[in-house]
């Protein structure tokens, strides 16, 4: 950060283009307390919310159809790894057409960029469930919808939580995206207007929010989370 | 008859040689509350045989009934306890034990109860609230055994359940699983390749031959036993079964081992009486 605030001050560049650490911070917490950031982080953080959990029922559902029957698998399952492949951003052309510019396109490529590898995890994951659980829950008298809540799908929790951080990851970077390119309010918003107002301060202090949003989400949530499963199976003392 | 197994035929496919046929023509009858015990070599079908009465599996010919009533599919009369514990992780031992008791629709007061009780029988009353990877495996093994016994089942199946332990461990749950046996009365069948596991136990003793899956010879064993120490009797009976099979091991290791090999079973056991401390 000292070296940063040193070589800003020391160099030819104008404010503009390569403020100093002291000017963003003052334009991170004014923008925090005009509540312009807040209001932003708000509208992002919904557009995320609503788009990772229609991925994350859609990638359940869709995973369990592919490890249940195999013609949805020899179909399905193939289209999957197919798209997966395509950055969901690409998709956003086709969105614009189908939706319209507004935050129905958005969410439309943050759900679609979390949903293929949420589907792939949530196969690999039910596909790995151990034979002797089911053959022991079976033998118990399980069966039937009861199986897929007490033995399918705890077993395969510790898959589908690294499924849900990729997701999430995922996600967010099609959100960050999407909004860049069209939306009324938004992180991505803000860095466009950061961009074409010339206020390099701005778009510094977006970057740094993004980054510590995606640091919480990642390390506090879903690692607590695997950790604490983990500790639970016994799988890492 | 309790258990009655007719005619049962079964193949499964295989890579180079098309359907294998793993069980041939099985015909046996169990009594209500008998020990029985299935041994055979590796790959004989004595486990198919055991998901087939347990529904795990189905048959292409022939008839599995109980109490005249015909087995299809799986069913809690009929609980399986495998060679590894398959407890789950996710649950703590109190509610792996009552995970099936809640199926059969009962209070969770009541289920709790009486797992504790079952919990208890087997000596685990003070880890019910610890998960299954703080347990030893042979810790393990009795909530496998507590889980399958607090349904109540007609028929307990198991299948090698005491061969991934240690020997001590194993003597142990030898003696309590007879306990165990005549306290509740339930009937028995045990999966076994260990013949003296089979003749300490068990009453009645199935022998399998293997390639495909056919009964070989029975023998049946009527004197008390503690599960511990093999008696004049049952050293007697060992060597009979081991007798019988020698030719299938014989016919394992052939194919295993190519045609030129032969197992002579005269080199292999030792002075009999000398086993297991008899002369302490």
């Amino acid at each position: 950060m000292a070296i940063w605030e040193v070589t800003s001050r020391l160099s030819d560049l104008p404010d503009f283009m390569f403020p100093s650490f002291t000017l963003v911070m003052s334009t991170l917490v004014s923008g925090l307390l005009s509540g312009q950031i807040l209001i932003a982080i708000g509208a992002s953080l919904s557009r995320l919310l609503i788009g990772f959990t229609i991925a994350s029922i859609l990638g359940l559902v869709l995973g369990y159809l592919i490890w249940r029957y195999k013609i949805v698998e020899d179909t399905l399952g193939f289209l999957v790894t197919a798209l997966q492949s395509i950055p969901s951003i690409v998709w956003f052309p086709l969105a614009i057409i189908w939706f319209g510019l507004n935050d129905f396109a958005i969410l439309f490529i943050v759900t679609l960029g979390a949903t293929w590898t949420m589907i792939v995890n949530a196969t690999s994951g039910f596909k790995n469930v151990p034979v002797l659980y089911q053959r022991v829950a079976k033998s118990l008298g399980s069966s039937g919808f009861h199986f897929l809540r007490t033995v399918i799908l705890p077993a395969s929790v510790p898959q589908l939580i690294s499924g849900l951080r990729i997701a999430w990851a995922f996600s967010w970077r099609a959100l960050m995206a999407g909004e860049l390119l069209g939306a009324s309010v938004g992180l991505g918003q803000l860095l466009e207007s950061g961009r074409a107002l010339g206020q390099m301060d701005l778009v510094i202090s977006v970057m740094i929010i993004i980054g510590v949003i995606g640091t919480i989400m990642d390390n506090v949530l879903f690692l607590r989370l695997e950790r604490s499963v983990e500790r639970k199976w016994g799988i890492r003392a | 008859m309790y258990l009655e197994i007719e005619g049962i035929e079964k193949s499964f496919p295989h890579k180079e040689k098309g359907m294998v046929k793993v069980l041939d023509h099985i015909n046996l009858e169990i009594e209500k509350g008998q020990f029985v015990s299935i041994v055979g070599p590796s790959g004989c079908g004595k486990s198919t045989m055991l998901y087939l009465i347990a529904g795990l599996e189905k048959a292409e010919q022939g008839k599995i009934r109980i109490n005249g009533k015909e087995v299809k599919g799986s069913g809690s009369d009929r609980v399986v306890v495998f060679q590894e514990a398959g407890l789950f992780p996710w649950l703590t031992v109190l509610d792996n034990v009552t995970y099936g008791l809640l199926l059969k629709k009962m209070s969770k007061q009541e289920a709790e109860q009486k797992a504790m009780e079952m919990l208890k029988m087997v000596h685990l009353g003070n880890y019910i609230d610890s998960y299954p990877h703080e347990l030893s495996g042979g810790m393990k093994q009795r909530v496998s055994i507590a889980r399958a016994l607090v349904m109540e089942p007609d028929i307990l199946l198991m299948d090698e359940p005491f061969a991934a332990l240690d020997e001590q461990t194993r003597m142990v749950l030898h003696k309590e699983l007879l306990d165990i046996w005549r306290k509740t009365k339930v009937t028995v069948l045990f999966i076994t390749h260990n013949i003296r596991e089979a003749v300490l136990l068990s009453q009645k003793i199935v022998v399998f031959a293997t390639r495909p899956g056919k009964i070989k010879a029975t023998f049946k064993s009527n004197d008390t036993k503690d599960g511990v120490m093999p008696s004049d009797v049952t050293l007697q009976l060992e060597k009979q079964i081991l007798a019988e099979l020698q030719e299938e091991i014989e016919k394992v290791l052939k194919e295993e081992m190519g045609d030129d090999y032969s197992f002579k079973t005269n080199s292999v056991s030792r002075d009999t009486s000398g086993d297991m401390g008899s002369h302490i």
